[in-house]
């Protein structure tokens, strides 16, 4: 289906629907996720029902602040949908997914570890990629890149995030 | 001038001890320099390829840039049974306490070729995943820069271990 | 007469163990299962995978992959530089499918940009991806041979490879991790001795190819070894996310370049190999199918490269990688015309060069996700622009991350060796994994 197509199909269930660069982007509510999904999945005519990819966006200036990015695709029309869910800073819980696609266990975790997005009803919510011990969520945009501070002859060099370039 | 003697360290002024010196010298040098060469033949490396630099030393292993040149090509997975760590590729904050774990384990004498320049320094990965050069976590005798470094990079870091383990000097 | 476990061991003066040997009831011999650890520093994992195993004799019980061990903040390092030292970043996730990496970027920033490469770019951008799919499926190849204890294998493999690399070090000066494919196109036409060399390698590797498939095809115990092994049905692969050979081989004929093609695969004629058995043979044999597939888009591309002539990058200066290169008396290098044009001639050229190079393209607001049909499966960006010159979000959806959670459905219930053998059909990526 094409871009419009799609967006046009969607338009008597959803409200929030933007096509822009040839994707269709749908934004839900969080509690509304699950069943979205769902019928997203069983849908004459959509049947998408793979998850590529789940990706979490970070504007902490901005209300909501954490942005969930599903992104599904159908194997048999060859089309793309990107769902989005915002959560607010103090309260960034989701439902998972995993029930309906135990695909998305570690896509989960993962943005969990990275961000501190929590996904209720996860069978096993825990770091993946970061020790177990690791404090914090790196990827937020208020955490710092890191890195050692190094020493060069004498001069102390910043980590590359604070050395005043461009 | 008189010579200032320190503890324990002789500096040999008198001819005496200038003859003494040399004839210890001689056989020492002679089996210094026979355990470096014995060393230096068929050093095992153990099995530690992480990323990217892990496929240039397998391609080094294999045929074309032979390391079965210097009978090399046996990689070891025991760490027990090998001299030598190529620490091939990034080391993230996870793997480093595994790291130090398998360097303990190998037995003396062992030697560390750090490869690329993010096991040397961390490369392009200043960052909180990343370790910035494993020299902070074990000791490093070679260090072969590059992004990955090509074999004949990997070859030239060996061969120059050699050389410093040759020279080496064990028993002075 | 039966002696109880806990009488044998005071017999012999022994402290006794927990438990009786024997169960009460059935009177079989009490068993437990054992918990041991594989990895992270493993000869046969394909580099830094911890499998958590629970064993009972020589079987599977249950199994958990612990990954991290390779996590290298690549997402978050791309935070923090231009648009164009991402692609240096991004290849490196999965290394060995760095074209790959580089081209999904590149087509996602193009497309946030609203520009397309020029024809030429596309052509060569094409070229170099298939020859990084056979590269890859030969160190599939390689490795797989070597962790199941074919050793001639990992040689012969790393010899075909060989060829490969030095295409690659003709075409873009780097073995591995080259940053070749950028934004707006190719950061270099091809030299004079690429396609020379290209059509040896399409003389000598099909042989080769068929040298493997006699040493492995009916090898009885390359047969026994992968048969049967690694079974995964084409809903499990489907409900877990999986894609690529591993999902061709239960049955289910999706390809990207086929089903949304993108970069100009349409214009190309290949077939896509698909199995139905869904075990570790078939996807061999899907791996093999492919080189052979990859050999005659390499050699479609190069022929057409011959009739399309022009430029390598966008002609947007605002887009284009700055600095022609130029191969000079020691190597590639800057382009001396452009050198004395910047600095003597022009200083407003100068001044777009400097700013080029250090700030970069400043890139539209909004997100796109791009997504390439890899050796390994989908390889998706999500990349989100907010309007400036460096990247908001880049995530990589890594096809080894997601096929890997299919391991435990592939192993449970057989023995370890067949863990081996399945965890090296699956060919994973540890790079592209962590990231």
């Amino acid at each position: 289906m094409s871009p419009d197509a799609l967006a046009a199909a969607l338009r008597d269930r959803f409200a929030d629907i933007l096509v822009a660069r040839g994707e269709v982007s749908l934004i839900v509510p969080r509690d509304e996720l699950t069943d979205a999904l769902a019928w997203l999945r069983d849908a004459p005519g959509l049947s998408l029902g793979f998850l590529s990819c789940i990706s979490v966006t970070d504007w902490p200036a901005a209300d909501p602040r954490f942005w969930v990015s599903y992104e599904l695709r159908s194997m048999t029309r060859h089309h793309r949908l990107r769902v989005k869910v915002g959560l607010p800073e103090a309260d960034p819980h989701v439902p998972s997914i995993v029930a309906m696609y135990p695909g998305a266990n570690w896509h989960e975790r993962e943005q969990y570890d990275l961000y501190g997005v929590v996904f209720d009803g996860h069978p096993d919510l825990t770091r993946i990629l970061l020790p177990d011990d690791w404090e914090g969520h790196p990827l937020r945009k208020d955490e710092e890149l890191g890195g050692v501070s190094t020493r060069f002859e004498g001069a102390l060099v910043p980590p590359i995030d604070r050395r005043g370039m461009a | 001038m008189p010579v200032e003697r320190l503890e324990g360290f002789h500096l040999g002024t008198t001819p005496e001890e200038v003859e003494e010196e040399v004839e210890r010298g001689l056989l020492l040098t002679s089996l210094d320099r026979a355990v470096g060469w014995a060393r230096t033949q068929s050093m095992w490396p153990a099995t530690f390829g992480l990323a990217c630099c892990a496929i240039e030393m397998m391609s080094t292993g294999a045929g074309q840039y032979d390391l079965s040149r210097w009978g090399m090509e046996l990689f070891r997975a025991s760490p027990r049974q090998a001299d030598l760590m190529i620490v091939a590729g990034r080391v993230s904050q996870k793997m480093a306490p595994v790291l130090r774990r398998i360097y303990d384990q190998m037995v003396e004498p062992k030697w560390v070729i750090s490869m690329g320049v993010c096991a040397s320094a961390g490369g392009m990965f200043t960052n909180y995943a990343i370790v910035q050069g494993v020299d902070t976590i074990v000791p490093v005798d070679v260090y072969v820069p590059g992004c990955p470094p090509k074999p004949e990079m990997l070859m030239h870091g060996i061969l120059t271990l050699q050389h410093k383990v040759r020279t080496e000097g064990t028993f002075r | 007469m039966t002696a109880d476990g806990a009488e044998m061991d005071a017999a012999r003066g022994l402290p006794a163990t927990s438990g009786a040997l024997r169960d009460e009831l059935t009177g079989e011999l009490r068993q437990e299962t054992m918990i041991i650890n594989m990895g992270p520093q493993h000869p046969s994992t394909h580099g830094v995978l911890r499998l958590l195993l629970e064993l009972d004799g020589e079987t599977v019980v249950a199994c958990k992959p612990i990954i991290g061990y390779l996590h290298t903040g690549i997402e978050k390092n791309t935070e923090y530089r231009t648009w164009l030292q991402g692609v240096t970043f991004v290849t490196r996730a999965d290394y060995l499918s760095p074209f790959f990496n580089e081209l999904g970027y590149c087509l996602g920033v193009e497309r946030l940009l609203g520009v397309e490469a020029p024809p030429r770019a596309q052509l060569i951008r094409v070229l170099v991806c298939e020859l990084n799919r056979i590269a890859s499926h030969l160190v599939y190849l390689a490795t797989g041979g070597l962790e199941l204890g074919a050793v001639s294998v990992m040689l012969y493999g790393f010899r075909e490879r060989e060829v490969i690399m030095d295409i690659f070090e003709a075409i873009t000066g780097l073995r591995m991790n080259h940053a070749y494919i950028r934004i707006g196109g190719v950061v270099m036409d091809l030299p004079e001795d690429g396609p020379p060399k290209i059509r040896r390698m399409l003389d000598v590797l099909p042989g080769r190819i068929h040298e493997y498939e006699t040493i492995l095809n009916d090898n009885p115990i390359w047969r026994e070894r992968n048969e049967g092994v690694g079974m995964l049905s084409a809903e499990q692969a489907l409900a877990l996310g999986v894609t690529g050979p591993v999902l061709r081989a239960s049955g289910v004929a999706a390809d990207l370049r086929k089903d949304m093609p993108y970069a100009g695969y349409e214009t190309f004629d290949f077939e896509v190999p698909v199995r139905t058995e869904g075990d570790a043979y078939a996807r061999y044999v899907v791996r093999i199918e492919e080189m052979r597939e990859s050999l005659k888009i390499v050699a479609q591309a190069l022929e057409r490269l011959e009739d399309q002539p022009g430029p390598t990058m966008i002609e947007d200066p605002k887009i284009a990688w700055q600095g022609r290169l130029s191969v000079g008396p020691d190597g590639i290098g800057n382009d001396p015309e452009y050198l004395r044009h910047i600095m003597e001639e022009s200083m407003e050229a100068l001044i777009h060069h400097f700013k080029a190079v250090t700030q970069g393209v400043a890139v539209p607001a909004g997100e796109v996700y791009s997504a390439v049909e890899s050796p390994r499966g989908e390889l998706g960006f999500h990349i989100v622009s907010d309007g400036g010159h460096r990247p908001y979000r880049v995530k990589i959806r890594d096809p080894s991350f997601v096929n890997l959670q299919s391991l435990p459905a592939m192993i449970e219930g057989s023995l370890i060796a067949d863990a081996i053998a399945a965890n090296a059909s699956l060919d994973p990526v540890m790079g592209g994994v962590d990231r």
